[in-house]
């Protein structure tokens, strides 16, 4: 392992190189009541690119954006954004820092009692003092760049799960993030609304001069669009490169991710006793 | 010995949940001032723990307040002291029935409903990106549900003993149906109610309840599993929890605010 991630840090190195690290996680160690999620892991987030953090369901991707944006803190290792210890951090820091990141929710998080328009406009109106009127510009603006502005007075519950997605987004782009994070965000999407969303992550990383990190297991889509990924497995980071590093990974695990294999290194059976010692009645009882 | 260790892990459980609890309050209090600045997020509250509330409460008076008379007056009539029935209707309501039948009400109607609004909200990872936004959610959700509720109850109180003394609970059956003489059941109630004491007393009890409700069940709410299972048994832990605490509280204050009477 330590072979693996001197040769994996080399390639980071290189990667984050032009513009350097938005985010840069440091011998990560979590656990989650008995269970260990992260035991010494190294990731860095470039300035202006989408990173994909991949890996089997309940390997603890979406636990990795709450690190980073501090709503969990790891008792050993460094979260560092824009080079502060997120853990370290007073909620006052905190909040100064989050307005600096966005996150879409796997279920979108909106408002249910605000209108989509409502929901737009919530952290502007939190946050700032601006006129409604230009509230109301920047929100329609928002809107206009996820394809929603029509949907504007339609209430969360009238949204389809491709639409509640687009509209965290307006919300999560409304104060002009840094970063944005997203936690699946390709989940149970319908072939348009996932080209949508694809297009939507890609060209608001290009065009806002963003940061992204996208969590998902999607391998076509996420391979698609990030320019570095980082795949994770039993706490791991078991490979990292970019997207063509990944398809050509020498590691079996890998291989069997991104195809798809029923068995491999992950075996199709849960452990236990062998099959027929069980039908004898010679396994647990 | 294991039973002993039993007793042990259980106690400092509740002892842990109530030290939690108990900063958990202490957070909501020290966001209550910076409501003045967002009054309307107080009033929406009031609204929907107050006004949606009036119904229960109403109809409950009413009849706490005719059954109160009736048997009252079997009682009083068997002395030939009919005329105190508005005297014992009104001390009974005022300083006892009002301020808990509204509070267990307010816990099953208004109580519940909030515990399982936010323990929703957490579910759906509302109250996760409200944090996310720099929002806090206790500034935001919690401490102006609090301040509702603590500004609800009394008023619910009061009402529910304006329904149960007057024209269409105890009034109703003690003079229109029973024939007690009308001027005699308010004359009772204006010399027997102080205002100092009994009144005053509806607002301190219900004030000390209100903010027992509305914590129990904002505690519960935010702090419940985001399950389904767990927003279920965090509604009826609000339920059970603040009934409980209200019986308790009720017999603390009674001893303290009448010990001399």
């Amino acid at each position: 392992m330590t072979e693996h991630n001197a040769s994996c840090d080399s390639r980071t190195t290189a990667a984050a190189a032009p513009t350097g690290n938005l985010v840069e996680v440091r011998n990560l160690h979590f656990r989650l009541g008995t269970r260990t999620i992260y035991s010494g892991v190294d990731i860095d987030i470039a300035r202006g690119r989408i990173t994909a953090i991949m890996g089997p369901s309940g390997t603890g991707k979406t636990t990795l954006l709450r690190l980073i944006s501090g709503q969990w803190r790891a008792k050993s290792g460094t979260v560092l954004f824009d080079g502060h210890n997120v853990a370290k951090l007073s909620q006052r820091r905190l909040f100064a820092e989050r307005k600096r990141m966005g996150m879409l929710f796997q279920s979108g998080a909106l408002l249910t009692d605000l209108s989509v328009y409502d929901n737009v406009a919530f952290p502007l109106r939190e946050h700032t003092k601006l006129p409604e009127q230009l509230i109301r510009d920047i929100v329609l603006m928002k809107l206009e760049a996820v394809g929603l502005r029509g949907a504007r007075d339609l209430a969360p519950a009238q949204l389809s799960g491709g639409m509640a997605r687009r509209v965290a987004l307006a919300r999560a782009i409304a104060l002009d993030p840094e970063m944005i994070m997203y936690d699946e965000p390709f989940a149970g999407q319908d072939p348009i609304s996932m080209g949508v969303l694809l297009r939507l992550i890609r060209r608001l990383n290009d065009i806002l001069g963003l940061t992204s990190i996208v969590v998902s297991h999607d391998v076509k889509e996420t391979l698609g669009i990030a320019d570095y990924v980082y795949v994770i497995s039993d706490g791991e980071v078991v490979d990292h490169g970019t997207p063509d590093d990944i398809r050509h990974s020498a590691s079996e695990w890998v291989q069997q991710f991104i195809t798809a294999s029923a068995d491999g290194p992950v075996p199709f059976h849960y452990a236990d006793t062998p099959y027929d010692a069980d039908l004898l009645g010679e396994g647990r009882q | 010995m294991s039973r002993v260790l039993r007793i042990f892990n259980i106690s400092t459980g509740w002892l842990g949940e109530l030290g939690r609890s108990t900063l958990f309050l202490l957070r909501i209090l020290a966001n209550l001032p910076r409501l003045f600045l967002k009054p309307r997020l107080v009033v929406e509250q009031i609204y929907s723990v107050g006004v949606l509330s009036l119904l229960i409460v109403v109809v409950a008076g009413l009849f706490v307040g005719m059954v109160l008379a009736l048997s009252g007056y079997r009682a009083l009539a068997d002395f030939g002291a009919e005329n105190a029935l508005g005297t014992s209707v009104a001390l009974v309501v005022v300083r006892e029935l009002g301020p808990v039948i509204t509070g267990l009400l307010f816990a099953g109607r208004a109580g519940s409903a909030l515990a399982a609004e936010i323990g929703l909200m957490k579910a759906t990872d509302q109250l996760a990106g409200m944090e996310m936004m720099a929002v806090d959610p206790i500034k935001r959700i919690i401490a102006p549900r609090f301040l509702a509720g603590l500004i609800a109850m009394p008023l619910l109180t009061s009402i529910f003993c304006v329904m149960a003394i007057g024209a269409g609970g105890g009034y109703f059956i003690g003079v229109d149906v029973l024939g007690v003489d009308a001027a005699a059941y308010w004359n009772g109630i204006q010399s027997n109610i102080e205002f100092s004491r009994d009144i005053l007393n509806i607002f301190l009890k219900s004030g000390v309840f209100g903010a027992i409700i509305t914590w129990v069940a904002v505690y519960q709410g935010y702090h419940a599993p985001p399950t389904s299972e767990g927003v279920s048994r965090a509604t009826t832990n609000t339920v059970v929890i603040a009934s409980l605490a209200i019986l308790g509280a009720n017999l603390m204050l009674t001893a303290v605010l009448f010990s001399g009477h």
